[in-house]
């Protein structure tokens, strides 16, 4: 409250006065964020043009715009290159995966975070390693366990996988945040009559919703653009994800890549992230801002 | 939450005894719940992560080649071996290059950016950052939602010689010499411009992890430090990089990991280590081991000393905040 009122006081009193530093800092500011805005933005406006052009006035020009603007190139791209298939495929298994590692990593961080008991830390830290440990060590042997449980070159195999490795960081961060809830609201549940399942899934869970937000945006983020596990464990071309997909559609003509049909596969693998990116970013950070900088 | 309160509170008097029997009841409702949440989320854990992990550790030390199941323990051979080979231990210099220079280049410029934003608007009024703060962090972002292998690829075409805009734009602005230059061909450009795509896919995640740490800093802080009379120069470097100090430490650990792996960023860019193998990195070799050559035992062994530099470097991160008066001093004072 007093906070407030000398911060109005404050706004008031120099409300016309902005110092002459306040300017040129704010210029410099400026100035070096857009550079740096361009630096982020222009590669991918080249992109969205140059997926209009033909790959002859690609190889040609690389600053010109195209002769006519033409949707041939994701048609061919969305049709012939597979990108359809490839984009369902990851559809499903990263909606299946993110709903699976939210539910359980919420599960797995709360315990952790509020119960107290033998091993807890020892699980914490076991947790921790998996971040740390390069999955390119497990790459190999997690081959060999999926063929075993005949799981191999299948989406439910991938599934799993994307869960296990996404459930570490998701964990780590949830753990932090449960830590963060405050007892009173819990105990007052248990003391109405309510259940552990219920104390958590009515309760702790929806007062974590912020937290499990953020984890999630990261996590989608995180799955739709794995590459290694993909190309190790999903080697069937009709189950390819997007990453994989697009790797290999640019790898595979050699020096006769449809470079046109190329940018356009980026084009179409690059805007649904956006959107979902420009959709969450304000609640996330509505919800970061909200209780922390008043 | 409030109806939650007033309704228990007539009830206040008789408390303790169900509250005390509550518990007791929960007491059993409470291990199989337990045993229902943990034990799911590790048992998936365990089979899928922790599992191959040990099953790596005894397969680096065999010279198994993965198509049959016949190997033979061999010691440390395998490693005894990689420090003898030419082309790891060139791979394994990149890497620890990489690790240094990638980490430090992002944090510093997401660290600017952060503080742009948030505080270091007008000296004047509330804290804030200044104005049209949203838009940069919103595009800055923008290259962390875009799968790397696609950040790889567009990169690629930026910089390719002839049909590439990063050379078509220089040429334009009168700097001829860059005509047809091949930036990940010469030697001396190969790892710069790997490393500087590298940064700029990751400048705009560390800005919004920065942000929300600069976020949970009390305004009340930066405005004492105000009517102390501290710049932003000042404030940046007594106050903020202090309190983020923890921040940071994670920053470098992630970046770190990151650096050391970097293959999907080398496969997109220099499939083959770059000229003079000045670009590989060891987890392309590994790869080329174990998918090209089929030494699988041998690959394995590379994937122990890529995950030993990890946690060394983990440790270096922890060590230098600890001695330069983070963690848990700061606290203790």
């Amino acid at each position: 409250m007093t906070a407030v009122a000398t911060d109005e006081r404050i706004v008031t009193g120099n409300r016309s006065i902005r110092t002459g530093g306040d300017k040129a800092v704010e210029a410099t500011s400026h100035a070096l964020l857009a550079v740096w805005t361009i630096i982020v933005i222009v590669p991918f406006l080249w992109v969205v043009l140059s997926s209009f052009k033909t790959t002859k006035e690609i190889l040609a020009s690389p600053l010109s715009l195209p002769a006519h603007w033409s949707f041939d190139n994701y048609a061919h791209a969305w049709t012939d290159a597979g990108i359809r298939q490839f984009f369902l495929n990851t559809v499903i298994v990263v909606g299946v995966a993110l709903v699976l590692v939210m539910l359980l990593g919420a599960m797995c961080a709360y315990v952790l975070a509020r119960f107290k008991f033998r091993g807890a830390r020892a699980i914490y830290y076991l947790m921790l390693a998996g971040l740390t440990f390069p999955i390119f060590l497990a790459i190999v042997p997690l081959f060999f366990i999926l063929k075993n449980i005949g799981l191999i070159n299948t989406l439910p195999g991938l599934i799993m996988v994307y869960v296990a490795f996404a459930l570490p960081f998701t964990v780590f961060f949830l753990y932090a945040f449960f830590r963060s809830l405050p007892d009173d609201v819990y105990e007052a549940a248990l003391i109405d009559g309510a259940g552990e399942w219920r104390a958590f899934f009515r309760i702790m869970l929806p007062m974590a919703r912020p937290g499990i937000a953020a984890v999630a945006i990261f996590n989608f983020l995180g799955l739709w653009n794995q590459f290694l596990l993909p190309v190790a464990l999903n080697t069937d071309q009709d189950r390819y994800v997007l990453t994989q997909g697009m790797a290999s559609f640019a790898s595979q003509a050699g020096y006769a890549v449809d470079f046109g049909a190329l940018f356009a596969a980026v084009v179409i693998t690059v805007v649904p992230v956006l959107i979902v990116y420009v959709i969450f970013q304000r609640r996330l950070e509505g919800s970061v801002s909200r209780g922390t900088f008043r | 939450m409030t109806s939650t309160t007033t309704s228990v509170t007539p009830a206040a008097g008789g408390r303790p005894r169900p509250a005390a029997r509550q518990r007791r009841m929960a007491g059993r409702g409470r291990l199989s719940f337990m045993a229902v949440f943990l034990g799911l989320p590790l048992a998936i854990y365990l089979i899928f992560v922790i599992y191959p992990f040990g099953q790596a550790l005894y397969y680096s030390m065999t010279d198994w080649s993965g198509f049959t199941p016949e190997h033979n323990f061999v010691g440390l051979d395998n490693f005894t071996k990689l420090f003898h080979d030419d082309i790891f231990m060139r791979a394994l210099g990149n890497n620890v290059e990489l690790a240094i220079v990638v980490p430090l280049v992002t944090i510093v410029l997401a660290l600017v950016i952060a503080m742009a934003v948030t505080v270091n608007g007008p000296t004047r009024g509330s804290i804030r950052g200044i104005s049209g703060s949203g838009f940069y962090r919103v595009v800055s972002f923008f290259p962390y939602t875009v799968p790397a292998i696609v950040i790889g690829l567009i990169w690629a075409q930026v910089y390719d010689p002839s049909a590439g805009i990063l050379n078509a734009f220089l040429t334009k602005i009168g700097l001829s010499g860059f005509e047809n230059f091949a930036w990940l061909g010469e030697i001396r450009t190969a790892m710069p411009a790997s490393m500087f795509v590298i940064i700029w896919s990751f400048v705009g995640f560390y800005t919004v992890l920065f942000v929300a740490a600069i976020k949970g800093i009390p305004a009340e802080i930066y405005e004492a430090a105000r009517m102390d009379g501290a710049g932003r120069f000042r404030t940046a470097i007594r106050i903020t990089l202090p309190l983020l100090r923890d921040t940071v430490q994670t920053a470098y650990i992630y970046l770190g990991i990151l650096a050391l792996d970097a293959f999907v960023y080398m496969q997109a860019l220099n499939p083959n280590g770059g000229p003079n193998n000045t670009t590989l990195t060891m987890s392309q070799d590994l790869f080329n081991t174990a998918f090209r050559k089929g030494q699988f035992g041998y690959a394995t062994a590379m994937g122990v000393v890529l995950a030993v530099v990890t946690l060394l470097l983990a440790a270096v991160v922890f060590a230098v905040n600890r001695l330069t008066g983070g963690g848990e001093r700061r606290l203790r004072r």
